[in-house]
């Protein structure tokens, strides 16, 4: 028990990182996500075409291999990001990916009914968005969100391998410093993570729930 | 410091020449993930309920914290403990397990569809509860679920590059020692992009062709289950919208 009340306090200001870097690209693949997620159900076909591709191009590449592009290959064209903003941009537009497909099928399960009614009560295409879809899809989306968020979680320990001091970052130094403390070292990584993940965990399943409570069926 | 062809050129075998390793550990790590899948899935259904309850923490604990810390875990920490396993071999078991998790999901999914009379004919017929299982449900639960399941062999394909962190030679870890031997990391990094794009996209395309004709033959009975799914499991939105 000792050794684990020694690993703690060295460990805790990898929390610190890990989630600042959850909170920042949460925010920002939360953006993107809508952006992108509207933007493929634009009227114009050439915005639908480019969003498609990056859509694509984010979803077919892993996202280590997305990171390290960013922060080792980009310098080549003069950008040059902290591990930090690479980072967060990495993880923003790659799970902004995924969350835009959430996005996009939540508006597409709203019924048909509902655009035509706004239609029908003279609404322009902003208002009808705003007003009579979006607030319904929402509910639809959420729990989406909160899965993808536990994906971008697992995603924030990549991190480490471009040298931004997060909690796994944190653990593999205390291991390599003394390699007796290997092995309390990786189960107290674990059960970080896993609690920062329990009220996410917990949320995605009150929202489901939430989700199908007093919606009428279509 | 531009795109440099030549160089591209010269140094696209060496990455390329990983594409078995990659491939080999891929299809490993999915037959795990397959093999060990089921079995979460039947511990879940359990009628001894601490085993049930044990097996779903289990399931939430590993599919909530990161394939990579528990890569460094099963390959620094498990010798630890006098379990000590090859790099290939932790690679194979952490990716395998983990999408396991994910996999026992989806054949939930499966088996909860399949109608409750069929469980009640079973025992009419008084057939055993491996024959019930093996002759009766299973052949019904798996065949809708099997483009979810091709979902998965992409995702884990995409998710080898985190090998590289143990030393497994992988496409990333090449580009890698090349950059950092030449100083130059946009092409080798750009290549290896570009090979993921080529293998999974086109399986990607494949796997919603599958996804839309089995719909095709299912769809008579399971109008709604479409709904559920967007609804429930936002992961399964996650993964089936592809391509």
């Amino acid at each position: 028990m000792d050794t684990y009340k020694e690993i703690i306090p060295l460990i805790l200001p990898g929390l610190t990182i890990t989630l600042k870097v959850l909170v920042a690209s949460v925010a920002l693949a939360i953006s993107v996500a809508f952006v992108a997620g509207l933007a493929r159900l634009s009227r114009f076909a050439l915005v639908r075409k480019i969003t498609a591709v990056y859509v694509e191009l984010f979803r077919g590449t892993s996202l280590l291999v997305q990171l390290f592009w960013i922060f080792f290959a980009l310098p080549a064209f003069g950008i040059q990001f902290s591990p930090f903003l690479a980072s967060v941009v990495a993880l923003g537009l790659n799970y902004g990916a995924y969350g835009s497909e959430v996005v996009r099928s939540a508006i597409l399960a709203i019924p048909n009914g509902q655009t035509e009614a706004s239609i029908a009560l003279n609404m322009t295409r902003w208002q009808r968005m705003r007003l009579v879809i979006l607030p319904q899809a929402l509910r639809i989306m959420l729990p989406g969100f909160g899965n993808n968020a536990i994906e971008l979680l697992k995603g924030t320990s990549l991190v480490s391998l471009i040298t931004l001091t997060d909690l796994t970052y944190k653990g593999l130094i205390i291991q390599n410093n003394n390699l007796s403390y290997t092995f309390p070292v990786f189960v107290v990584l674990l059960l970080f993570y896993f609690i920062i993940a329990l009220p996410l965990i917990f949320g995605v399943r009150k929202l489901e729930k939430n989700a199908s409570r007093g919606v009428a069926k279509a | 410091m531009t795109w440099d062809w030549q160089f591209a050129i010269e140094i696209f075998p060496d990455i390329a020449s990983a594409i078995w390793l990659v491939i080999g550990v891929t299809f490993g790590a999915y037959l795990v993930s397959l093999t060990f899948g089921l079995i979460l899935t039947f511990l879940r259904r359990s009628s001894f309920k601490p085993l049930a309850f044990l097996t779903y923490w289990f399931i939430e604990f590993v599919r909530s914290t990161p394939p990579l810390v528990q890569l460094f875990f099963v390959y620094f920490a498990l010798p630890a403990i006098g379990i000590t396993l090859n790099k290939y071999l932790a690679g194979i078991l952490t990716l395998g397990i983990h999408y396991a998790t994910y996999v026992s999901e989806v054949y939930r999914s499966g088996i909860d569809a399949v109608p409750k009379g069929q469980w009640e004919a079973s025992r009419a017929m008084n057939f055993t509860k491996i024959h019930t299982w093996f002759r009766v449900i299973l052949p019904q639960a798996i065949p809708p679920v099997i483009p979810m399941l091709g979902n998965y062999l992409l995702v884990l394909f995409k998710e080898t590059p985190i090998l590289m962190a143990i030393g497994v030679g992988e496409f990333l870890q090449e580009a890698q020692l090349i950059g950092a031997a030449n100083f130059r990391y946009l092409e080798p990094i750009t290549i290896v992009g570009l090979l993921f794009l080529l293998l999974s996209y086109p399986s990607a395309i494949l796997i919603n062709k599958l996804e839309k004709r089995s719909k095709l033959g299912y769809s008579a009975n399971k109008k709604q289950k479409g709904m559920s799914v967007v609804g429930t499991d936002g992961e399964a939105v996650k993964q089936s919208a592809g391509g």
